[in-house]
């Protein structure tokens, strides 16, 4: 059994931190948050947090969706991979498209040896068991799946195992909120921050965006009560004219975050200098590749594959949905040739993505 | 005699299934005599024909078949054999008949043990008599090794329809109740754990059963339920969903209302699932009108396939058809159709 989950998840608590919001919001005042991860849009969703909140706030789904934001390029390349070894990618990928809309689940079908693993270990272990085949990990995530990659690196390079590879997506969360709050459009009051994510890499990184864009930020747990209590935080600090990070998440994230886990990450890879992400566009310094030390399972090395550039479906309005600038329902595509099980842009394809949450759980609602 | 016609006996413990068991030849008819008809034990199946003959009384007949697939084929709480038996036996429920006979069609892979042939033919044999539902005729293919994964089973079942029921997925009617028979997503986590090999401390068993019994109370206190159906693959969220559909109508049900074993709740927090979503074989969704309501539900709880049976929400009009839930929470959302695969999330 697991302890302390139903405490997280309780309605009466909600109906009173309810109650507590809509008594501090000031009715000319305008709030509108964005919830960075796609763990809390989730949550969002799942528990109906919308209905619980006051008419005057509002909450805009952000892009911290690792999988709805890898570039359609790079799917493409993972299923190209498959063609030569073993891919091993984790569950979320299975089911995006590339630019001819297949997915690795279809891929698969087609005969391609793609396994869905839980972590990087399980790649690793792939490879031990298969010798004579190639075996790649398909690495994507922000700062919570990448220091298990670098592990993995290191002990796979410690093995000089000769036939496993990693094939590195892994981003950056700092980078993805400059990128929104430099592209133009409706400003938002506050940002619902990281949770796992910031109990590696902790407050400090984010205190600079908070500082430059000065905005308020509360690093959030994934609880439906962490995003009641993380809405209430962002009220009084905009109520107040404040912008700082605020650590809400104290359970699991310290100021300084997981040094170890840190440094790990620093001795395995280093930053790319631009990177794209799906709907955002070209981000500086937001993406990992490995170092040279390592170029014996990185995959971009060991198979060629260059960086190139393919251009999301015409329809489809993730930017704007993205950055907040529109909701879900107001894209055209949403609901008729976009939907989860024939995802076209960023935002359908995870259950996390913004779109996917409003078609699978918000539909009834308009507005 | 049997002895004489074959050299020497099957060899059980050690001995596997190899091309000679599909062939039509003598290993094949000493497979089936030994194994299968003598487990299965019935008149109808030792006459040995192709087709199994049996009288009806007049009335309206149900046919349903299903072909088992299941990976690992021994899991917590059952295995491929008696799952096959309780699946075709509640789709045959499923419309308020009562289950007569089933028949059996095995698809099995070169180098497949004996020894678990042996283990799960008794199981169907256990579940066929304990259900009273036998299995009177049958068939045996063997495929080359690699183009099968170990055992494939298909069953079809016949039901007689009892006078006046008429239960279908096209009968839900704004203000008819939902009922459960008991607690979701017990089935698909027992299987998912003994297949990645996850261990949470606790067993999570298949719920697997025959729930002819249950409906026959189920049918006698209120003859005139609605909609029966058998939340199994995609859960109770696609059943639901399912029937919405057919019945042009939709539901309203309350999250805090829905049986789920906390083992499953856990188990499912930490693959990032939903219960609703997790597959069932012992259990049932009923659709009856608010006046029956309490009655069924009575009628449920005697039974002990129906211990944890509960009304989870209503049907409503809905020009969408959307399946709506109240969380737990305090919020709304809807429970959509499941989206391919359920897959773990990472994050």
């Amino acid at each position: 059994m697991i302890p302390y989950v139903d405490e997280f998840r309780d309605g009466e608590l909600a109906r009173m931190l309810a109650k507590k919001i809509a008594a501090e919001i000031d009715p000319a005042g305008t709030y509108r948050f964005m919830e960075f991860c796609g763990g809390h849009t989730h949550s969002i969703a799942r528990y109906g947090l919308a209905d619980l909140l006051p008419s005057g706030v509002e909450l805009i789904h952000g892009p911290g969706c690792p999988v709805c934001v890898l570039p359609v390029s790079r799917v493409d390349d993972a299923i190209s991979l498959s063609k030569h070894a073993i891919v091993a990618s984790y569950a979320d990928m299975m089911r995006v498209p590339g630019s001819n809309s297949v997915s690795l689940i279809q891929a698969k079908a087609a005969g391609a040896d793609i396994r869905m693993v839980y972590s990087a270990s399980d790649a690793l272990e792939i490879a031990k068991k298969n010798p004579h085949r190639e075996v790649v990990f398909f690495a994507i995530g922000f700062e919570t799946t990448t220091p298990p990659t670098a592990l993995v690196a290191k002990q796979a390079k410690a093995m000089k195992l000769g036939n496993f590879s990693i094939f590195c997506n892994h981003v950056l969360t700092p980078p993805a909120l400059s990128g929104i709050l430099d592209s133009p459009g409706a400003p938002l009051q506050g940002i619902i921050g990281p949770s796992h994510v910031s109990a590696v890499i902790g407050l400090q990184p984010y205190a600079r965006v908070a500082e430059k864009y000065r905005i308020p930020m509360v690093i959030a747990g994934f609880e439906p009560l962490d995003v009641m209590q993380s809405v209430h935080m962002l009220v009084r600090q905009t109520n107040r004219g404040e912008a700082r990070v605020e650590n809400e998440y104290t359970r699991a994230v310290t100021p300084e975050g997981n040094i170890k886990a840190q440094a790990l990450m620093e001795e395995v890879f280093e930053l790319r200098e631009s990177f794209e992400w799906r709907g955002l566009g070209q981000l500086l310094k937001s993406a990992r590749r490995f170092r040279k030390e390592y170029s014996e399972i990185d995959a971009e090395v060991r198979f060629s594959i260059r960086i190139r550039q393919v251009s999301d479906h015409k329809a489809c309005e993730c930017g704007a949905i993205l950055r907040g600038l529109k909701r879900p329902h107001e894209c055209r595509v949403f609901g008729t040739a976009c939907t989860p099980d024939n995802p076209l842009g960023a935002c359908m394809v995870s259950s996390e993505g913004a779109c996917a949450a409003h078609y699978s759980f918000g539909r009834y609602r308009t507005t | 005699m049997k002895r004489k016609f074959y050299a020497k006996p099957l060899d059980i413990r050690g001995g596997r299934v190899d091309m000679t068991h599909g062939s039509g030849g003598r290993a094949m008819a000493q497979l089936v005599e030994e194994l299968f008809v003598a487990a299965f034990d019935n008149e109808w199946l030792s006459k040995m024909n192709d087709q199994a003959l049996f009288g009806v009384e007049s009335g309206r007949m149900v046919m349903a078949t299903d072909a088992h697939v299941v990976s690992p084929i021994f899991f917590p709480g059952g295995d491929i054999g008696c799952l096959s038996v309780h699946g075709t036996i509640n789709d045959v429920s499923m419309s308020g008949a009562v289950p007569k006979f089933l028949s059996a069609s095995f698809v099995l892979e070169e180098g497949f043990p004996l020894a678990d042939l042996e283990r799960i033919v008794k199981s169907m044999a256990k579940a066929s008599k304990d259900a009273n539902v036998p299995i009177i005729t049958g068939d045996t293919k063997v495929v080359e090794r690699g183009k099968a994964d170990g055992i494939y089973i298909t069953t079809t079942g016949v039901g007689m329809v009892p006078v006046g029921i008429e239960i279908a997925g096209n009968r839900a009617k704004a203000g008819d109740a939902i009922l459960v028979s008991g607690t979701m997503g017990d089935h698909g986590i027992a299987v998912m754990a003994s297949r990645e090999h996850l261990s949470f401390g606790s067993s999570v068993e298949s719920d697997t059963a025959a729930l002819h019994g249950l409906v026959a109370k189920m049918v006698e206190c209120a003859p005139d339920i609605h909609v029966l159906r058998d939340p199994t693959r995609g859960g109770l969220a696609t059943t639901l969903n399912e029937i919405a559909r057919q019945s042009g109508v939709g539901m309203l049900i309350r999250e805090k209302n829905i049986p789920v074993r906390g083992e499953v709740s856990a188990a499912c927090e930490l693959l990032g699932l939903d219960p609703l979503y997790v597959a069932n074989e012992g259990k049932l969704v009923a659709i009856c009108g608010a006046d029956d309501a309490d009655a069924v539900l009575a009628a449920m709880k005697v039974h002990p396939l129906g211990r944890n049976a509960a009304i989870i929400g209503e049907v409503r009009e809905d020009a969408h058809g959307f399946v709506q839930m109240e969380t737990a929470f305090g919020g709304r959302r809807v429970v959509d159709w499941l989206t391919g695969e359920p897959l773990p999330r990472i994050c």
